[in-house]
């Protein structure tokens, strides 16, 4: 027996599934997940998968969380070891008094196990053979039968699975029978054999609401459906091909004229993410709404299109689901590191705007909004999310639409328009003193406003121009769209904590759920934070009176270098010190538990330690 | 360098089309390339094919990428929309341009330098693609605006104005576009108007790829004993100065010459070209025998001109997408945005 007393929680725990990359133990898994949904508990599940396709690690987390915090949590309480390679690593982090499940067909030496940990074994493999021969099958059912005997050990309703196994194989009467009998062998195995339930147990509850369960890449995939995009062009790269492919089944859903059949969309597989850019630029140029997803390489080789896009002002949206760099990095890890190369991207003096959204109902929002703002802004808009949220199931609010929402094309000259009398057309004019000059789509006029478009300098008609005046009038106009920029964009989040504080936390995208989580930890280690939620770059005037309104704020954020709080200082002329970086980036999703102890230590030292001293 | 606007008088004796369009409404800015340029032959050959076509001006899109040969789009068809792009990608953002809006009329203009080396890739998928389109390669075997380095287009064992001998074997557009599918392909050689006017004006008709390559010789590059301190200066400070009075002008080279004949071409560096144009019964509805029918004489050392290979029953990428007839960039909130009720549904599938 444990010299630690076994862990005793309903509905909070971390449950770990430690697989093979290629062994079919991905749709049992997410079928345990969504289980404890339906038994009304919130789970935050997470992918960790290998940069491969067969054979390396992969692990399934699923958190199940009771108080509904969707960050991850850090720390194992069951692990359901299925994989030899990686058994020491698993067992070694069970938290103590943990779980550890595994096939116990094979006799394992002790020294395989810890003293202060509950070893549950099933003999999986023994109990598969012995029902199936085929060895395809032999392997998938394996993965049912252990998440039977996992429904017996956690006292979850097999019901809820046997509905949940329904759904999915509704109409396959023979895979439906076999999924459901296999799921039996596994429960009245560990009924019989083992003492069920144990500590950790899932209890109906109702915590969930309406709440949907949704992956971000899906969700932005699904804006852009609903924000009117027609043409997408794509090139594959993790963690983003999966916005792409969500576009096309969205669109072969949503989009085909109910009289033709035909579509009212096109999607290109780039053969590179040059050529994919440069389609949606065309596109764009021509006024469909046009958008590419990708990651960091893709946003490299994108480059010198992001520039075009930029001066010669030409609406289009990217959405990069990061992944930790450089280079190939880690490339099914996630971060948030292109923070700087996005803002910047291209060469010369170039500024994007950025959106962050922390969650899939926000990615929607955020990807529906994009086009409207590409138009009105004529400039190329980020859609920042990352592997954390792109690829994972989350929990959200449902996704809202208003069917009044018309799209704003921004400042377009139609034929009409151009034949007033008066009316004076030059295609970089900054007629409202906004920064934002009129475009006329190719076609629109027999012998008004057509223009030519081009990266070289060019006067406000649209003229060649490398005269120095000219150009620096250009580029001053630039500097006056991206300020108009800030109040179209999402403005940040200030919450404020339950006392006056002097001390606040800036924040971003997926680390949402983490910092909200912290802050409660925080509090019951007796500090005060009061926070701001980035949502967009350029900066809205709330982000410098936040920073000035405190003594100094922690900047949040899953990258080596602290991009976001490198832009804040660079573009609002921050003092850096009052910007105490707090960075995590080993390509886990940040904790809860990691924010509390590096500000909670951070805010410790400062008791004791004059403020210049701690800070320097 | 398109800072020259023609004056707008207009002759009115001059002959009119269907349209009841003049030339001069074809015409653009007037160019700065070198005087005697094979590209701006190419430009009065397109003029004069959108004229005959009675084309409405505005109605066509000119995509180009980045090089002499990638300006070109400005000298003609003032009242249409051109877009040059970046070096070499002119065909993704042809494709992208197509896809908003399949009624435009789509020309995309290219150099050696900016399809066979760097914009390669770019060239051939928009070709495997199907873009509706015509694409032309201004092909003058050197990188013109960069100054005379070679292209991937110069043949092997020629030599470069400072003497430098090209080891590199050299890539055949045609033969690519051939063996990728391209469903109109066409050589031709910038100064036969003859030939050129004829083969534009149907390939902007095709529906799908048409590809021409026209052969246009450099006068800057080939032209190795000009003035080329004066030249590079005018060129450096982009001035309003003309051209012409800084570098040797050349007449333009212009040829005429029967279908079935060879004819030799002096360039201006001296150096030789046989052309050899189609015979009228040549049979162009055969892929297979126009890539055998090309390699045959370039082996012989002769450059193939006319209409090589073209498809009666070509489709174009749009017909692959099954897009809808009306152009995405005309569909509205109305059109598109599946509203509320889809989303409800989306909302109950995902608990
Ligand atoms: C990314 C990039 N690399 C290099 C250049 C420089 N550049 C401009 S035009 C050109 C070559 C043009 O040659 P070609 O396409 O044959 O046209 P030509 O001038 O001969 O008509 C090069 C290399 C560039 N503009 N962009
Ligand atoms: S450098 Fe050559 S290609 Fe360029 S304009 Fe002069 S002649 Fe034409």
């Amino acid at each position: 027996m444990p010299v630690q007393s076994p862990i005793s929680s309903v509905n909070d725990f971390v449950v770990r599934f430690a697989n093979v990359n290629g062994s079919g133990s991905a749709s049992a898994n997410e079928l345990f997940a969504r289980a404890i949904l339906r038994h009304g508990v919130p789970v935050s599940p997470r992918n960790i998968f290998p940069s491969n396709i067969q054979g390396l690690p992969t692990w399934y987390e699923v958190r199940v969380t009771e108080a509904g915090h969707l960050g991850a949590r850090g720390g194992v309480d069951m692990m359901v070891a299925m994989n030899p390679q990686t058994w020491d690593k698993d067992v070694a982090s069970i938290e103590p008094g943990g779980y550890l499940f595994y096939d116990s067909t094979k006799p394992m030496p002790t020294s395989k196990f810890r003293a202060d940990i509950n070893v549950i074994g099933v003999p999986l493999t023994a109990i598969t053979n012995s029902t199936y021969t085929d060895p395809r099958q032999r392997q998938l059912f394996k993965n049912i039968i252990y998440l039977g005997a996992m429904c017996a050990l956690l006292d979850m309703d097999p019901k809820i699975v046997e509905q949940l196994i329904a759904e999915q194989y509704k109409g396959k009467e023979k895979l439906l029978s076999s999924n459901v009998h296999a799921l039996h062998l596994g429960r009245d195995w560990a009924l019989q054999n083992l003492k069920c339930p144990v500590g950790l147990r899932v209890k109906k509850s109702d915590k969930v609401g309406d709440r949907i369960f949704m992956e971000g890449n899906s969700a932005a995939a699904l804006g852009a459906v609903y924000g009117g995009a027609t043409v997408c062009a794509w090139y594959p790269i993790t963690p983003s091909s999966s916005v792409a492919e969500a576009f096309t089944s969205h669109c072969k859903k949503l989009r085909h004229d109910p009289e033709t059949g035909k579509a009212k969309y096109a999607i290109v597989q780039g053969e590179d993410e040059l050529a994919s850019i440069g389609i949606v630029i065309g596109a764009s140029w021509n006024g469909a709404r046009a958008f590419t997803a990708t990651s960091g390489p893709g946003i490299s080789l994108m480059t010198e299109f992001i520039g075009l896009s930029y001066f010669a002002e030409i609406p289009a949206v990217i959405m990069n689901i990061q992944r930790a760099g450089p280079s190939t990095g880690m490339p099914t890890r996630t971060q948030q590191c292109d923070i700087i190369a996005c803002a910047y991207a291209s060469h010369g003096d170039t500024k994007h705007v950025l959106l962050f959204p922390e969650d899939p109902a926000e990615a929607f929002e955020f990807a529906a909004q994009s086009f409207d703002l590409a138009d009105r802004l004529q400039t190329m808009i980020f859609l920042m999310l990352d592997l954390d949220i792109g690829m994972n199931h989350r929990l959200c609010r449902p996704l809202k639409w208003d069917d009044a929402r018309q799209y704003d094309r921004g400042k377009v000259m139609t034929a009409e328009m151009l034949d007033e009398p008066g009316r004076d057309f030059g295609r970089y004019l900054d007629v409202d003193g906004d920064g934002i000059p009129y475009r006329t789509y190719p076609g629109t006029h027999p012998t008004k406003g057509s223009f030519f478009t081009r990266g070289t300098s060019r006067d406000r008609y649209a003229r060649y121009s490398e005269e120095g005046a000219i150009y620096a009038d250009n580029m001053q106009r630039l500097v006056r769209k991206f300020e108009t920029a800030q109040d179209m964009v999402p403005r940040p989040l200030q919450a404020n904590a339950a006392k006056p504080t002097k001390y606040g936390v800036i924040y971003f995208g997926s680390t949402a759920p983490a910092m909200d989580e912290a802050i409660g930890l925080l509090e019951a280690r007796g500090h005060q934070l009061d926070r701001l939620r980035i949502r967009a770059f350029p900066f809205h005037s709330s982000v410098a009176s936040f920073i000035a309104d405190h003594d100094f704020v922690y900047v949040v954020e899953q990258n080596r270098d602290g991009q976001l709080r490198q832009l804040i200082v660079n573009e609002n002329g921050i003092d850096p010190v009052r910007l105490v970086p707090i960075l995590h980036y080993d390509g886990t999703p940040i904790t809860a538990r990691f924010i509390a102890n590096a500000i909670g230590d951070h805010q410790d030292h400062l008791k004791v330690t004059p403020l210049r001293k701690a800070v320097s | 360098m398109t800072y020259i606007a023609k004056p707008k008088f207009h002759h009115p004796g001059l002959p009119k089309n269907e349209l009841g369009y003049t030339h001069r409404d074809y015409e653009g800015k007037i160019s700065t390339l070198c005087a005697g340029c094979g590209h701006d032959s190419i430009t009065a050959s397109i003029i004069e094919a959108c004229y005959e076509l009675s084309i409405e001006p505005h109605r066509v899109a000119k995509i180009s990428g980045i090089g002499c040969s990638s300006k070109t789009p400005d000298y003609f068809l003032g009242n249409s929309h051109g877009f040059n792009s970046v070096h070499g990608r002119m065909p993704s953002v042809l494709t992208g341009a197509n896809l908003a809006n399949r009624d435009l009329i789509y020309l995309g203009v290219s150099g050696d330098g900016d399809s066979a080396s760097i914009g390669f890739g770019q060239f051939a998928h928009s070709i495997r693609r199907a873009v509706n389109m015509t694409y032309i390669v201004e092909n003058n075997g050197v990188y013109g605006l960069t100054k005379g380095q070679f292209s991937a287009t110069a043949d092997r064992g020629s030599k470069s104005k400072k003497g430098v001998m090209n080891t590199d074997n050299a890539i055949d557009l045609v033969a690519i576009a051939l063996q990728l599918g391209a469903s109109f392909v066409a050589r031709s050689f910038s100064g036969d108007k003859n030939q050129l006017v004829p083969l534009i004006a149907a390939a902007i008709r095709h529906k799908g790829a048409s590809f021409i390559d026209v052969i246009s010789p450099c006068i800057a590059f080939n032209n190795h004993a000009g003035s080329t301190k004066s030249f590079d200066y005018v060129r450096e400070h982009n001035d309003a100065v003309n051209r012409l009075d800084v570098l040797t002008g050349r007449d333009p080279i212009t040829v005429d010459y029967a279908p079935g004949t060879v004819q030799v071409v002096e360039q201006h560096d001296g150096t030789r070209l046989a052309l050899r144009k189609i015979d009228a019964d040549y049979d162009a509805n055969d892929r297979l025998a126009a890539m055998t029918f090309l390699q045959k004489h370039a082996a012989k050392g002769q450059v193939v001109t006319g209409l090589l290979y073209v498809d009666p029953d070509s489709e174009d990428l749009h017909t692959h997408l099954d897009t809808v007839e009306t152009p995405l960039n005309t569909l509205e909130a109305k059109d598109l945005c599946p509203g509320t009720s889809a989303l409800e549904k989306i909302n109950a599938s995902l608990r």
